[in-house]
């Protein structure tokens, strides 16, 4: 196993490469200008002293391998350095600085992340929650109401697309409903609030229910179908009917035999949709204006502040990577019939 | 001589009605009822997007700014929207270019995988070096990357193409390009159990070219994967291009789209809710509708369910 884990690990390393080749080349050979969004009164020699301090006129493979420096050298090492004591000196290393803030990218994102993973981790959580019974129950009742309705849903959850559910749970509860009545809820997330006492937290509950609601209904659709279909194979299976001779109550026989082995493909599952999640948090942060990674991305793309978008579609690369592997390893730890050797 | 007045003994009537391979599939479709309700209101919604502007004379950009903002009434069965525009002509023009967007990204996107899929299946050579593309494809960020696609490359698109076919031909190329890893992975799968089989042997026996053994013996038989993902396609096509339509980075106002009305609308949330709810309920009841075809195509299509 550990074997493999290295092998794979090795073998992310030209993958990784190439994504940042393709990530690199689509925005640096696009037609788009550096200095572009500038106001018009900088004159055209202080525009090509702009491009020339950018880097912009040195050849593109020099540029590439520049800019795969800084993020995979200059910026371990500069968080790495207290860990270390490495000399980290700025003019030597420099790091990955955006065209917006002109502070580095990575301060910018860490400051983020914490939105996106409060709010996209917790829909997660709360959709394998639901997802995992109602997956259940519904193989263990096959065709019955429970069944039927559970599937319809499901359906609807994933053909839905977020940003109208969750528009039309604003139009319901932000809308529709009193500003003053118990069931409103705000329909922008407000990050300056900080969690104190028990006031504060219920509102922060209150501004988390609907995008939570909203990707978590996304995710447990799919997770859902995962899982009876997992369930309906497992309940097929020989071993069932030896425990279920064996005098074992269908508590146990369900919750205990099948539903381990029936896990095993869905935590595959669960782990392959946690770097899709944050592609779709990007619709429901800008829904309900989190100021998270995703908001980052599209504003980032917007002021055509290159740096930044290299760096946040390179670190969702990286997330797509890792966790395909993490997949991986999970599903050979967890099944002992697997071996990769 | 057996044969033949074994053959000749059987009565014409005795036998039972012909059936082909196709009239067999759809008998088996008709049964999964969810697949024949989605088809009904596939069909209502094409019927609505493609003949409404037939009947519905209001041109969807003449702006009557005296009717703006105007609630459903007879003359708006829909209302108006800020520039007094027609929301239901709207609706109509926004559903054929969503749609338009759909089906040609689907169709590339097929094109593509099935080549992939069957070049990677059929010659063990490629197999390798094709496998790799398609997992290195599958590992890149598709959402993050699409936005910049759009944003850089709109406007010389628009220079050349005039800004309506610009971003049609970029949307559908970029939609197209990212989604057609999953039809090459079931393609090459589906072809390389095909080519163990015994008709393949014998038609390679009797010296086929590689070329006439693909388009005659391949492609045909591959040809159930293919269309479920072409109507799964279809659906994550629309939800694809109405979410970029959604983020601002698709298709311009005046040439609208079901995602695009959706996203003009949001502004107006708190007074007119109805103008996101259309569009909204458009997107939903298409992408379900055809995501409950797929199912029925795949129930419909695999041999096992037959009989019962």
């Amino acid at each position: 196993m550990l074997n493999y884990t290295i092998r794979r690990l090795l073998l992310a390393i030209p993958t990784l490469l190439f994504i940042s080749l393709i990530i690199f080349l689509i925005i640096a050979l696009s037609p788009g200008d550096p200095t572009a969004s500038l106001p018009l009164s900088v004159p055209a020699e202080v525009r090509e002293q702009i491009r020339e301090a950018l880097g912009f006129n040195e050849p593109i493979y020099i540029r590439y391998l520049l800019w795969l420096k800084t993020f995979v050298i200059n910026e371990p090492m500069y968080y790495l350095q207290d860990v270390f004591g490495w000399e980290y000196d700025k003019s030597i290393n420099p790091r990955v600085i955006s065209w917006q803030t002109r502070s580095p990218v990575m301060d910018t994102i860490v400051q983020r992340v914490p939105q996106t993973l409060w709010v996209v981790g917790m829909s997660y959580v709360v959709g394998i929650l639901i997802a995992v019974p109602i997956g259940i129950i519904s193989a263990y009742k096959q065709y019955s109401i429970f069944d039927q309705i559970g599937t319809f849903i499901s359906m609807v959850g994933f053909s839905v697309p977020t940003f109208f559910t969750g528009v039309l749970l604003i139009v319901v509860f932000s809308v529709m409903i009193p500003n003053d009545s118990f069931f409103w809820l705000p329909s922008i997330y407000d990050t300056t609030l900080v969690v104190e006492d028990w006031d504060s937290f219920w509102k922060q509950v209150r501004q988390m229910i609907m995008p939570v609601f909203v990707l978590s209904l996304f995710n447990a659709a799919q997770i859902s179908r995962y899982m009876r279909a997992s369930v309906l194979d497992n309940l097929r299976q020989d071993y069932v009917r030896t425990a279920r001779s064996k005098g074992l109550s269908e508590k146990i026989v369900v919750l205990v035999h099948v539903l381990r082995n029936s896990l095993i493909p869905v935590i595959t599952v669960i782990a392959l949709g946690v770097p899709q999640v944050f592609g779709g948090a990007i619709i429901t942060e800008q829904v309900f204006k989190v100021n998270g990674l995703g908001q980052l991305l599209i504003l980032a793309i917007q002021d055509g502040d290159a740096p930044t978008v290299q760096t946040l579609t390179f670190i969702f690369a990286v997330l797509i990577v890792l966790f395909n592997l993490v997949a991986d390893v999970l599903y050979g730890i967890m099944d002992p019939r697997i071996r990769y050797d | 001589m057996t044969d033949t007045t074994s053959i000749e003994s059987i009565a014409p009537d005795d036998l039972p009605p012909a059936r082909s391979q196709w009239g067999d599939v759809w008998r088996q479709f008709k049964t999964h009822k969810g697949a024949l309700i989605g088809m009904i209101f596939f069909v209502a919604i094409l019927l609505f997007v493609l003949l409404g502007p037939w009947f519905w004379s209001i041109d969807p950009t003449y702006i009557d700014i005296r009717a703006r903002n105007s609630g459903p009434s007879l003359l708006h069965p829909m209302g108006t929207d800020q520039l007094g525009r027609d929301t239901f002509a709207r609706m109509m023009a926004g559903g054929q270019v969503s749609l338009a967007v759909g089906i040609t990204a689907m169709l590339l996107a097929l094109f593509l995988g099935t080549l992939v899929g069957v070049m990677s299946g059929y010659f063990k050579s490629l197999d390798g070096p094709l496998m790799r593309f398609t997992d290195l494809f599958l590992a890149l960020p598709l959402l993050p990357l699409l936005l910049v696609i759009i944003m850089l490359f709109r406007e010389p698109l628009n220079n050349q193409f005039g800004p309506e076919g610009g971003i049609f031909i970029l949307m559908v190329s970029a939609i197209g390009i990212t989604s057609w890893m999953q039809t090459a992975r079931i393609v090459r799968g589906d072809v390389l159990s095909l080519k163990e089989l015994e008709f393949v042997l014998a038609a390679k026996s009797i010296g086929t070219p590689p070329k006439r053994m693909i388009t005659r013996h391949v492609l045909p038989n591959v040809l159930s994967p293919i269309m479920v993902s072409a109507t799964l396609g279809i659906a994550s096509a629309i939800i694809t291009e109405s979410s970029l339509s959604f983020l601002g980075l698709g298709f311009p106002p005046d040439f609208p789209t079901w995602g695009r009305l959706l996203y003009d609308g949001v502004i107006f949330i708190d007074q007119y809710p109805e103008r996101v709810i259309w569009p909204g309920l458009a997107i939903s009841l298409t992408v379900l509708s055809v995501n409950y075809i797929g199912d029925g195509v795949r129930d419909a299509l695999d041999p096992r369910n037959r009989d019962r």
